[in-house]
Order: C-alpha cells, then structure tokens, then sequence
C-alpha cells in the first residue's frame, strides 16, 4: 500500500448545504479537508454531522452547494462511482456473506478477479486473520467494527468516512480501536473523516476537528489549539469544561482588564475574541484545571499578577488523581477547580473560604452575546 | 455496624430451602402442548392411519371393504391418473413462478417504497380474503367469459392467437383452458406469495443497501448480491405456501377447467364422491403427498436457506 494510489487531493466542501422541508440540518457550509488528515466532525446528535458526512459519501444529495475530492466535482456522482467509502455506525455488514466476502465486495463489484491476496492483507491489517470464514453474526462487536473499516479500505478509497464507528462498542474497546484507527490511518495514509459526538475520542485521534452545532461549524482546529482557545462559549463548554465568568472591561491594551464579581481579572487581548470597547460586557473564560486553591487565611503567599477570585467551597469530590471543588462566589456561583492530588491538603473542605487564582495567559474571553451554558450537557448526555 | 448486622449467611439447615422445582411446574410445557396435540391426533394423525389402511384394502361399497395389503392400487392409480399428476405439478409450478413474478415487485415496493401507504396496500393484499374463495373463483369464470371483454381485448392484440399456437388457449376461448386454470391459481394464492416476500424483504437493513452502493454496486447489482439473497427466506416460504396447496386443488380446475385440464385433487374428489372407490382415491392422496412432500425437501436443500436468519 503506497501513497500513490490514493493519491488525489483534499475533499472540499463549498456553501454545501442540506434542508428536509423547512428544517435546515446543515446550514451553507465551507471546508476543505487536506489530503492524508484524520479529521473529525464534532458534535452533539442532531448538529448536521452525519448529514454533512452522508453527503460527501453521496447518500443524501445536498440541497445546495458542491463536493469537490481532488479538484474535481463529485457532487452529482451516485455514491457507487464516488472514490470514497464509508465506515457505518452499525458496521451494516452483510449478514448472508463471510468475513472474506464482504471485505471483497467492493473489489467484485470493480471486476477485480483475484481477491484472495488483497483480502489477506486487510485481514493482517486488521488482525482478523483467523475468523475469514466466519459469518458477521459470529462475531463480537470490535471484531465486526474492524471488518468494516477492512471493507471500506481495501477498496483504497481517496477518503476513509467514518460514521460514529465505535459508538457501539464499550469504552475499554473504544480506546483500544481509536489507537487501533489512528494506526491504520498513518500506516495507510489515506484521508479520513471521522464523525463522532464523544470530544476526547475527536481530541485524542484527529489532526483536526470541526466543531459543529445546530448545523453550523462552530470551530476549527488542531485539538489543543480548540481546547486552549475557544472561540464560542458551545466549544468552551462542549470540549471539556470551561468557567465562565460574566464580566465589564475597564481598560484594554495588550491586556484587557475586566472587573467580575466585585474584583479585577486580566486576560491577554490577544485570546479575546470579543470586542474590548471599555464598559463593554464579554464572558471571561478558564480551564477549571489552570485554576489553583488556596485558603484565604494563606492569601498572602500568592504571587502577585495572578487573577484571584475569592470564594467559597460548596462541594469537592475526590477522584484519585485528582479533587473536584466546586467554588461559590461573586464571580460566578459554581466555578470548577480541579486539584492535582500532589500533597495532602488540609482545610480544603465545603464551607471553607479560599482564593482561586491562576496564571491571566490562561484566561480567554468570549462575547457575553452568546448563550453561556451552550454545550454543557452534551458531552455526558449525546441521547 | 456490627458482624452480627452482616448478610445473612446460608441457613443450617438446608432442607427446604433447596427443594427442586415441583413436578406441577415441570409439567406445565406438556399442559400447554396437550390441546394442540390432541386436535392433532384427531383431526390429523388418526384420518391419516385411517386413510393408509383404507388405500390398501378392496371389496366394494356392497360388500364392504378390507384390509388385503393391496398395494397395487397403488401402482394402478399411478398408471391411471399420471397425466393428472404430471398436470398438477406443472399448473402449480406455473402458477408459482407467475406469483413470484407478480408478488415480488409488490412485495418490494410495500417493504421499501410505499411509505405511508404501506398499510393499505398490505390491507388491500388480504382484501380478497374477506370473500369466499368459492366466488372470487366463480367470478374469475365471468372474467373469462367467452365473447367477455377480457377475452376479446385479448383477440383484439392477437394474444389469443400466440396463446392457442402455444396449447394454453383454444381458439377464441380462455374459459375451460389451461390458461384459464393456470390463472385461477395464481389469482387465489398470490397473497400467500406476498406476505412471506414481504416479511422478509421488510426486515432488510436499509443501510445494507447504502453500504453495498457505497461499495460500487449499481442499484441492480445492489439487488442481486445483497437483496435477493436476503430475501431468500421470504422466496422459499412464499413458494411453498403457493406451491403445495396449488398443486392439490381442485376448485380451480373444476371451475375454470374442462375435463382436459382436470388436476389429481379434482380425480381424488371424484373416486372418493361419485366414483366411491375409496382404496384408488385413498392411494392417490399418499401418493401426491409423498410427490410433493420429496419436491419440498429437494427444494429446501437445493436453496439452501438453512443458516439465513
């Protein structure tokens, strides 16, 4: 398997769009996906994702716009002369053919006579080598997962679409097969567009993820860049968990500086995406694990240029690695702080009263015109 | 909490406790088989033996009839009334492959294409049922009338003409002709084709028809490697649903047919009501049963549906 045979281009999506009678799925849509990436469509169910991802495999026509692979404009091609396959969420497997025949189908279908030796080598790739003779019904769900990406590539398709492919399987499985994916796809190289609603499985395997909600791309980038620099307050909460914290600019410069809660933070103005004009409102954002506890007995021995946020601790949960707290204060009634379990810490109990304090470089600012709990019950609840 | 306060652990005393399921609860599956397995040996296995020893006697309707082990009725009746035999086969071949030609499409489109029209047209597949097969078979002979206007549109395409060159038809008749007999089949048992197609062809996965387009399959071939063989089930059950009652009716071929088209359930009907030769009539319907009975099982096997869902 060289790179030269899916050699082709980027897939690129231009104002592609998909409505069912007056229900828009996907509102007009631009994006263009580089050759060799593992990229992944982010997102709660029923934010256009699958959508978006049908209609470059060509299983659902777009209502407007075109699908490019490679310069080339596919959008009018039925999906069985599209040089993309797809990995389903139920694997659809076919129930009457063998291991061997349904990783074979494709080639049949393309008139490739000899089978046997490319088969054998996608059961290798997939570690599969001992069931060829088995029917799907006899085989367990991460077995059958993998016959289906074995199906999908053995036709060295341009794009690898993956639709939710792990979403069936227990959470044990799911890491193993996402190490597993990621594999493939270097030693393959081929493109792959992953659907997905679960974050840390789009974080942990794409080069790169689009965010998407109500059938728009919130935001895109590399992993760490759309965890450390939020444009919306949907990514913020959706991608991990974010503090927000209402504030009113009081003066920007190379800093902005806000005044919440009674006190004044400082965020960099460069990882501000909302407008600074003084007396304007924007939200103030920060990752609960940047935060650090302090007591406020002990206040004094925090250096100087931090934010702080002082407060009251209403809950805290002890999950080995680390604490949980949950902070009430001026600023913002549940702020989450997570606590590396460095050292025994003593009088960091509910009631207590501390200071939470972090570095302002972590700090991000977002438009307080959005809504500010967007996001927060889809990462544990994608029903 | 104290030791005391812990699970209770297993009593001393195990006696009771573990006492097996009482013979009252073991026999409740044979409770429930029994009023099957009754009607069964009534209605079923008893005629049966009944029927197997009156094919092997003579004697005459006068003096009575006895048990001589005299298989060559047997022998005899297959001498007799193999053209009758060979005819049922063939009407009732015919007819099934005619139902799987009408029934399949439908079937296919209620399953995928109706929507939400599904269950009228289900309904209107079953309509037939709520008049007496009787009627709906007497009304096919006014369908055929001659001189009606189905058989002259028919005369008017020179359909009739093709169908006489071919020995379905005679002249400008349809009634009393194979054709008309061969139709009467099909029309009576095309639901029983239908419903099985149906059941299975609506089980399908529809993502199964993604996947193979996705894979290169053109719809057409989409069909043939991954519908059809799906819906194999579907095709056994609904053929021989078809394919054994049509092969031992009679009402068709006495209504429709004349005394050339006559099929063994019309023969059978007529030694056991007016002929009243009870062995010839007796030994007739064993053989049909065993004639219909091997073609089933060469079929089941030859299909080779055993490991389909």
């Amino acid at each position: 398997m060289t790179q030269q045979q899916t050699a082709g281009g980027d897939v690129r999506l231009t104002g592609i769009s998909k409505t069912y009678g007056s229900f828009t799925a996907v509102h007009p849509l631009d994006l263009t996906v580089p050759q060799g990436t593992f990229f992944a469509l982010l997102g709660a169910s029923g934010c256009g994702k699958t959508t978006t991802l049908r209609m470059i495999a060509g299983l659902e026509d777009a209502t407007t716009g075109t699908v490019s692979l490679g310069g080339s404009d596919i959008t009018d091609l039925p999906p069985y002369r599209r040089p993309v396959n797809t990995v389903f969420q139920s694997y659809a497997l076919f129930p009457h053919l063998d291991v061997t025949e349904n990783i074979a189908f494709g080639l049949r279908r393309r008139g490739v006579k000899s089978v046997k030796k490319q088969v054998g080598e996608m059961l290798d790739l997939v570690q599969l080598g001992d069931f060829a003779r088995r029917r799907p019904h006899q085989l367990s769900g991460g077995q059958q997962q993998r016959v289906a990406v074995a199906r999908a590539l053995i036709n060295h398709p341009q794009v690898l679409l993956l639709d939710e492919p792990l979403g069936a399987l227990d959470l044990k499985l799911r890491r193993q097969m996402q190490l597993e994916l990621k594999r493939i796809q270097t030693e393959v190289g081929i493109t792959f567009i992953h659907v997905t609603h679960d974050q840390e499985e789009a974080m942990t395997m794409a080069d790169t993820v689009a965010v998407m909600n109500g059938g728009r791309v919130e935001q895109l980038g590399a992993p760490a860049d759309l965890y450390e620099n939020p444009q919306t307050t949907f990514v913020a909460n959706f991608l991990g968990t974010s503090n927000l914290i209402e504030a009113e600019v009081v003066s920007a410069d190379t800093d902005v500086t806000v005044s919440a809660g009674g006190g004044t933070l400082r965020l960099p103005a460069g990882r501000c995406s909302a407008p600074t004009a003084r007396g304007g409102r924007l939200l103030l954002g920060v990752r609960p694990e940047k935060l650090s506890l302090t007591r406020a007995d002990e206040a004094g021995t925090i250096a100087a240029g931090r934010n702080r946020v002082t407060g009251r601790i209403v809950d805290s949960s002890f999950i080995g690695v680390s604490t949980q707290y949950v902070v009430e204060s001026p600023a913002g009634k549940a702020l989450q702080c997570y606590e590396q379990n460095v050292e025994h810490r003593t009088g960091l109990t509910p009631g207590a009263e501390v200071v939470l304090h972090w570095n302002p470089a972590h700090t991000f600012g977002l438009d307080a015109a959005q809504d500010i709990a967007a996001g927060v019950e889809s990462v544990e609840d994608p029903a | 909490m104290s030791v005391t306060d812990a699970p209770p652990a297993p009593p001393a005393s195990t006696g009771p406790q573990t006492r097996k399921p009482s013979t009252r609860k073991r026999l409740v599956p044979y409770w429930l088989l029994l009023p099957g397995i009754l009607w069964l040996l009534v209605f079923f296995a008893l005629p049966m033996v009944y029927q197997a020893s009156t094919s092997v006697q003579t004697g005459s309707l006068e003096k009575g009839f006895e048990v001589t082990w005299h298989f060559r009725t047997y022998w005899d009746a297959l001498a007799d009334y193999y053209p009758q035999f060979v005819r049922s086969l063939l009407y009732a071949g015919t007819a099934t492959v005619l139902c799987l030609l009408l029934g399949y499409p439908l079937a296919y489109l209620i399953a995928f294409k109706a929507g939400r029209a599904r269950n009228l047209v289900l309904v209107l597949v079953i309509a037939p049922f709520f008049t007496s097969f009787l009627i709906r078979t007497l009304a096919w002979k006014t369908i055929l009338a001659d001189g009606g206007t189905v058989v002259d549109v028919l005369n008017t395409l020179h359909v009739l003409d093709v169908t006489s060159w071919l020995g379905w038809t005679e002249g400008d008749r349809v009634l009393a002709t194979p054709m008309a007999v061969v139709c009467g089949l099909t029309y009576n048992f095309l639901p029983f084709m239908i419903l099985p197609l149906y059941t299975s062809l609506e089980r399908i996965d529809g993502r199964l028809h993604e996947a193979a387009g996705d894979l290169y399959a053109t719809p057409a071939t989409t069909f043939r490697k991954v519908t059809f063989p799906l819906s194999m089930p579907g095709v056994v059950s609904g053929t021989l649903l078809t394919f054994i009652p049509a092969s031992g009716d009679y009402v068709n071929a006495e209504l429709l047919g004349s005394t050339d088209t006559k099929m063994v359930g019309s023969v059978i009907q007529t030694q056991f009501l007016r002929v009243l030769d009870y062995p010839t009539a007796a030994a007739l319907s064993f053989i049909l049963m065993a004639v219909v009975l091997f073609a089933v099982t060469v079929y089941i096997r030859r299909s080779g549906t055993e490991d389909l869902v």
